[in-house]
C-alpha cells in the first residue's frame, strides 16, 4: 500500500513531486507533466513538449490545457498545439506576455509543470468543406497547426495563411507547408513573404473566385476580427477561436463569458470555437482589459522578485 | 419552585470591527470549561429526537455526555464514527434546521449547542494529537482490496465516500478537476468560517485511509466514467456537485465588475486573490458592491468583500429577511460587520462606462404575492418603482446547477431536466450499472451534511453492488 498515499497534504508546499509517482491503474508517470523538450522559436515564444498520456489521448483538434507553472501562479489556458498519442506527449508553444507566461519559461527540460489540466473545450468543428483557408498570426499559428491537419485529414483542400510582424517571429513554418495543400505567408515589414497582413492575402483569393467554404482564423483579436470583417460579405462561414480571461476552464466560473448571436456562452465550455459573424468583439475587448492595471502590477512584481 | 433552565452558552467571536480586516475565523469556539458547563445542559432524552434530525446519524447524546465526563478524545472518536469531516460540519451545518431545531431544549428555551460542541471535540483531538491514530485504523474487511472505486470530485460528498469505503477495505481513488482538492469547501467557503489548515486536516485524515487523492484530472474530458469502468474500477461515484453559477440573464451582465459569486470566491479562495501580488490572479476591488441572492454564498460574498477592503457592501435580495436561506447566524454575522440589506428588491439592468466597466443597477422594488410551489411567497415587482443603485462591482449569487461535463460524456445517464443526476435514494444508483451519484450533483445546491449523508449511503449501495457483482456475502 505504499504508492497509496500519492499526494503530500494539500498546501501552499504542494510541490511537483508528489505528482510524479502517480496512480498504478495509469502508469507511473501518468499525471507527472515532466517538460521533455523545450525549444525557443522566437524572442518570446517557447513551445514544450509535456508529458501527459491521458490529455495526449483525449485530445483533439481545437481543444486547450489549463496551466499552472506554480504554487503561486494563476491558472492560464493554453491550446494544446500537437498531440502525439502515441507518446504521450502534448505540446503548448505560448508567447511570453506576462507573469504566469514568464514562470511558465522558467520551467526547464526534465522539470515537471506541477499542474496541466485538460483537454478542455469543444474539439474544433473538422468536416470536409470541399476548400478551406486557415488564417493564423503570430502565436496564434500554434493553435491553427492541429486544425489544419484535422481539415487536411478529413480531406479538405486547405489554403493557409500565416502571418507576422517580423521574419523572426514566424513559428512552424516547415509542419504548416506539410499539412497544408498551399501556404501563403505575410509580414507586416516586408521581411518574408508577401508584404502586408493576412487579410490582404486573404482578399486575394476570395476576389480570385476560389470556392472557399470556410474560414478558420486564429492570432490576436484585431487580427480575427479583422477577418471577420472581411469575410462578412462574401458570405463565408468564419470560425475564430476566442481568448477571453478564464480561471477553471470547466465552466465553474463564468468569467471566461463571450456574447455570440446575442447569447451570453462560456467559452471553455461552448468554445473556444464560435461563429466569427456573430461575436460581439467590442465586449470581448474589454472584457480581455479587465485585469490590465493588476496585469501590469503583478509584472512588474515579477520583475522585483527576479532581481 | 421550577428549576432555573440555563441558557445555551454563546460563542466566543472576533469583534467585528477587527474581523472585517482580516481572514482569520470569526467564531473563536468554546474552550474545555465552556464546553463542560454547554455539554451538562444536555438530558440525554431516551427519545433522542436530534439524531433523527443529523444527516449522518451522530449519536449526539452519546457524545455529548462524554464531553460533560471531560472524555474529549472519546467523545471526538465517537462522532469520527457516524462523520468524517466533524470539524467542517460543527462550522458549517445550519443546525438551526438540523440536529438543534429538533433538540427537545427547543421547546423549554434554548437547544442544545450541538455544532459547536461537535467542533470543539473535532478541535480537541486535532490539537492533542492521538484520537485514532491513522494507522491503527485497520480496514474492516482487508480481502476488498483488490476492488478498486473511482470517486468524481473532491466535495464533501467525494471524501465521504472515499473514507467510508477505504474504512471498509475498498482501494479508493478520488479524481478531482480542480488542482486541490475540497470542493466547495476549498473554492467556496471562506477561510473565516472554515480556516484552510483545518480543511486539510479533514482531507489528510481521508488520505490517511489509503484514499488516493488525484489533482487536475477532469472526468469526462480527460477520461471518461466508460473508460474508468473498463480500466479496472468496479464502480464510480459521481460527486461532481453543482459548480455551474446561474446568472440573471438580464442586459448588462457582461459588463467588467459584473460577475458570479463563484467567480469571486474562486479569485479568493482557490487563487488566492486576496494576497495579489504575492498571488498572481488578481481581483477588482469593490468601492461599492452589490451582492444578488440571500443564501450562504451571497452572504461569503459580501463578507469577503468587505474584507478585500470594499467601502459598501449591500445584498439585494428579492424577497423579505424572513425568506433569506442563508444560515443565521451567517446574516447575523454579515449584519454585524456592516453588510447592508436591500429586500424586496430586484436588479433590472446593469449600465455601464464608455470602457464596459458596471457604473450602476437599475432595481425593482418588489412586493410579497401569493405563496408559490416551494411554499415560499412569490416576490412581484412593483410598476414603476424602477431606481438606481450607484455600484462598482455586482456579485451574482442566485444559484449553482450540475456542471454538464458528466451529463454530456456518459451515455445512458439520466437526469432532470435541469441536470440533477436521478438516483435511487436508498442506494444513490444512477440509471448506470456501476455508477453512483450524490450531493448536490444529485439535490442542486444544498449543504455539506446531505451531501455527505448522499455520500454515506452510495458507499453502502456501492458496497452492496460490487459484493453482489463477485458473489461475496454481504457486509
Ligand atoms: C482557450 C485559450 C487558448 C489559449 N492558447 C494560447 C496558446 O496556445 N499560446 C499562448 O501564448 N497564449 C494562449 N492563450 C492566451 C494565454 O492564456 C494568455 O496569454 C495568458 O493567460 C497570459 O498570462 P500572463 O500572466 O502571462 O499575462 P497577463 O499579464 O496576465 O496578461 C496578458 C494578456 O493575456 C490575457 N490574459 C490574462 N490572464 C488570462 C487568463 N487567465 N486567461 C486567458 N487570457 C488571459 C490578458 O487579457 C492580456 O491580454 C490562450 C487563451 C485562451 C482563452
Ligand atoms: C460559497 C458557498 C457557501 C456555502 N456555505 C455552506 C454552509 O455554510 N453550510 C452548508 O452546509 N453548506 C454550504 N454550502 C453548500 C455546500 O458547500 C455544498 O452543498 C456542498 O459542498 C456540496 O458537496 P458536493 O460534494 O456535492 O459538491 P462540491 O463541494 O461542489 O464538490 C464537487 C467537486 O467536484 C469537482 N468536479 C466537478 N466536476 C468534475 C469532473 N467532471 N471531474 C472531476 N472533478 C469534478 C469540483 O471541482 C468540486 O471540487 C455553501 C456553498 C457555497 C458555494
Ligand atoms: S453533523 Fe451537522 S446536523 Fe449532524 S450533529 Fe453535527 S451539526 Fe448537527
Ligand atoms: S434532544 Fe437535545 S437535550 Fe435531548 S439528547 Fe439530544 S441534544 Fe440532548
Ligand atoms: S473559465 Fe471559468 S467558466 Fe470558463
Amino acid at each position: 500500500m505504499e504508492d497509496q498515499k500519492v499526494f503530500a497534504p494539500a498546501s501552499d508546499n504542494d510541490g511537483p513531486e508528489h505528482l510524479c509517482r502517480g496512480s498504478k491503474l495509469f502508469g507511473p508517470d501518468a499525471l507527472c507533466n515532466k517538460v521533455l523538450r523545450k525549444e525557443k522559436l522566437a524572442e518570446t515564444v517557447t513551445l514544450l513538449e509535456i508529458q501527459a498520456p491521458l490529455i495526449a489521448a483525449a485530445s483533439r483538434a481545437g481543444q486547450f490545457v489549463v496551466v499552472r507553472p506554480n504554487e503561486r501562479a494563476e491558472r492560464i489556458p493554453l491550446t494544446i498545439s500537437d498531440a502525439d498519442k502515441q507518446n504521450g506527449t502534448i505540446t503548448v508553444i505560448f508567447q511570453e506576455v506576462g507573469r504566469t507566461t514568464k514562470e511558465l519559461g522558467l520551467i526547464d527540460e526534465g522539470d515537471c509543470v506541477p499542474d496541466v489540466a485538460g483537454p478542455l473545450g469543444t474539439p474544433s468543428e473538422i468536416e470536409n468543406f470541399g476548400t478551406v483557408a486557415c488564417v493564423g498570426g503570430g502565436v496564434g499559428i500554434a493553435f491553427l497547426r492541429p486544425i489544419v491537419a484535422a481539415l487536411k485529414d478529413a480531406g479538405n483542400n486547405v489554403i493557409t495563411i500565416l502571418g507576422a510582424r517580423d521574419k523572426s517571429l514566424l513559428i512552424l513554418e516547415d509542419e504548416m507547408r506539410r499539412v497544408s495543400d498551399e501556404l501563403l505567408i505575410t509580414t507586416d515589414n516586408g521581411s518574408y513573404g508577401v508584404k502586408g497582413f493576412v487579410t490582404d492575402a486573404l482578399r486575394g483569393i476570395l476576389d480570385s473566385g476560389r470556392p472557399v467554404s470556410a474560414v478558420f482564423a486564429i492570432g490576436p483579436m484585431p487580427m480575427m476580427r479583422a477577418i471577420s470583417d472581411l469575410t462578412r460579405p462574401y458570405k463565408v462561414k468564419t470560425i475564430v477561436s476566442l481568448d477571453p480571461i478564464m480561471i477553471d476552464g470547466t465552466g465553474m466560473c463564468g468569467g471566461c463569458r463571450v456574447t455570440v448571436g446575442g447569447v451570453t456562452r462560456f467559452t471553455c465550455v461552448d468554445g473556444p470555437d464560435f461563429d466569427a459573424h456573430q461575436v460581439d468583439w467590442d465586449e470581448l475587448k474589454n472584457r480581455k482589459l479587465a485585469y490590465y492595471e493588476e496585469e501590469r502590477l503583478a509584472m512588474e512584481r515579477a520583475a522585483e522578485v527576479a532581481k | 419552585m421550577k428549576k432555573e433552565i440555563k441558557k445555551r452558552l454563546p460563542m466566543p467571536h472576533q469583534p467585528a470591527e477587527e474581523r472585517v480586516e482580516n481572514f482569520l475565523e470569526v467564531a473563536l469556539g468554546y474552550n474545555e470549561e465552556q464546553a463542560l458547563e454547554e455539554a451538562s445542559r444536555c438530558l440525554q432524552c431516551k427519545q433522542q429526537p436530534c439524531v433523527k434530525g443529523c444527516p449522518v446519524g451522530i449519536d449526539i447524546p452519546g457524545f455529548i455526555k462524554m464531553v460533560s465526563e471531560g472524555h474529549f478524545a472519546e467523545a471526538a472518536s465517537l462522532v469520527k464514527s457516524a462523520n468524517s469531516l466533524p470539524a467542517i460540519c460543527g462550522r458549517v451545518c445550519p443546525q438551526e434546521e438540523q440536529c438543534e431545531q429538533v433538540c427537545v431544549m427547543n421547546k423549554l428555551g434554548e437547544p442544545i449547542a450541538i455544532g459547536r460542541l461537535e467542533r470543539f471535540v473535532a478541535d480537541f483531538e486535532a490539537s492533542h494529537g492521538n484520537g485514532s491514530a491513522p494507522s491503527e485504523i485497520r480496514p474492516r474487511h482487508p480481502e476488498l482490496h483488490e476492488y478498486a472505486v473511482a470517486v468524481v470530485g473532491s466535495g464533501p460528498a467525494g471524501l465521504t465516500v472515499a473514507g467510508e469505503l477505504a474504512k471498509m477495505g475498498y482501494s479508493v481513488t478520488i479524481f478531482e478537476a480542480l488542482h486541490k482538492p475540497g470542493g466547495v469547501l476549498r473554492y467556496g467557503i471562506p477561510e473565516f468560517r472554515l480556516p484552510r489548515d483545518i480543511l486539510d486536516r479533514e482531507i489528510d485524515y481521508v488520505r490517511s485511509l489509503g484514499v488516493q487523492a488525484l489533482n487536475n484530472v477532469i472526468i469526462g474530458k480527460t477520461i471518461t466514467i466508460d473508460q474508468l469502468l473498463q480500466n479496472g474500477f468496479e464502480a464510480v461515484f459521481v460527486g461532481s456537485g453543482a459548480g455551474a453559477p446561474s446568472m440573471m440573464n438580464i442586459p448588462g451582465e457582461n459588463l467588467n465588475g459584473v460577475l458570479s459569486a463563484n467567480e469571486f470566491l474562486t479569485r479568493v479562495n482557490l487563487m488566492k486573490a486576496n494576497r495579489f501580488p504575492e498571488y498572481a490572479t488578481p481581483v477588482r476591488i469593490p468601492n461599492k458592491a452589490a451582492v444578488i441572492g440571500a443564501g450562504n454564498v451571497a452572504m461569503d460574498a459580501a463578507r469577503t468583500s468587505l474584507r478585500i477592503g470594499a467601502r459598501e457592501v449591500s445584498i439585494v435580495y428579492r424577497r423579505s429577511r424572513t425568506e433569506m436561506p442563508a444560515r443565521a447566524e451567517e446574516i447575523e454575522n454579515a449584519i454585524e460587520e456592516g453588510v447592508r440589506l436591500h429586500l424586496l428588491t430586484n436588479p433590472t439592468r446593469f449600465i455601464g462606462n464608455e470602457k464596459g466597466w458596471l457604473t450602476a443597477m437599475e432595481c425593482i422594488r418588489m412586493e410579497l404575492g401569493e405563496p408559490d410551489s416551494s411554499g415560499r411567497r412569490r416576490p412581484v415587482p412593483i410598476k414603476g418603482s424602477e431606481f438606481m443603485m450607484e455600484v462598482d462591482s455586482a456579485i451574482v449569487a442566485i444559484g449553482q446547477a450540475p456542471n454538464p461535463l458528466i451529463r454530456m460524456s456518459t451515455p445512458g445517464l439520466q437526469t432532470e431536466s435541469w441536470g440533477g443526476i436521478i438516483v435511487d435514494a436508498a442506494t444513490g444508483a444512477t440509471s448506470v450499472p456501476g455508477v453512483f451519484s450524490g450531493g448536490d450533483a444529485v439535490t442542486g445546491a444544498a449543504t455539506v451534511i446531505t451531501a455527505m449523508g448522499a455520500g454515506k449511503t452510495a458507499a453502502l449501495g456501492i458496497d452492496a453492488f460490487i459484493r453482489r457483482k463477485h458473489g461475496l456475502p454481504m457486509g
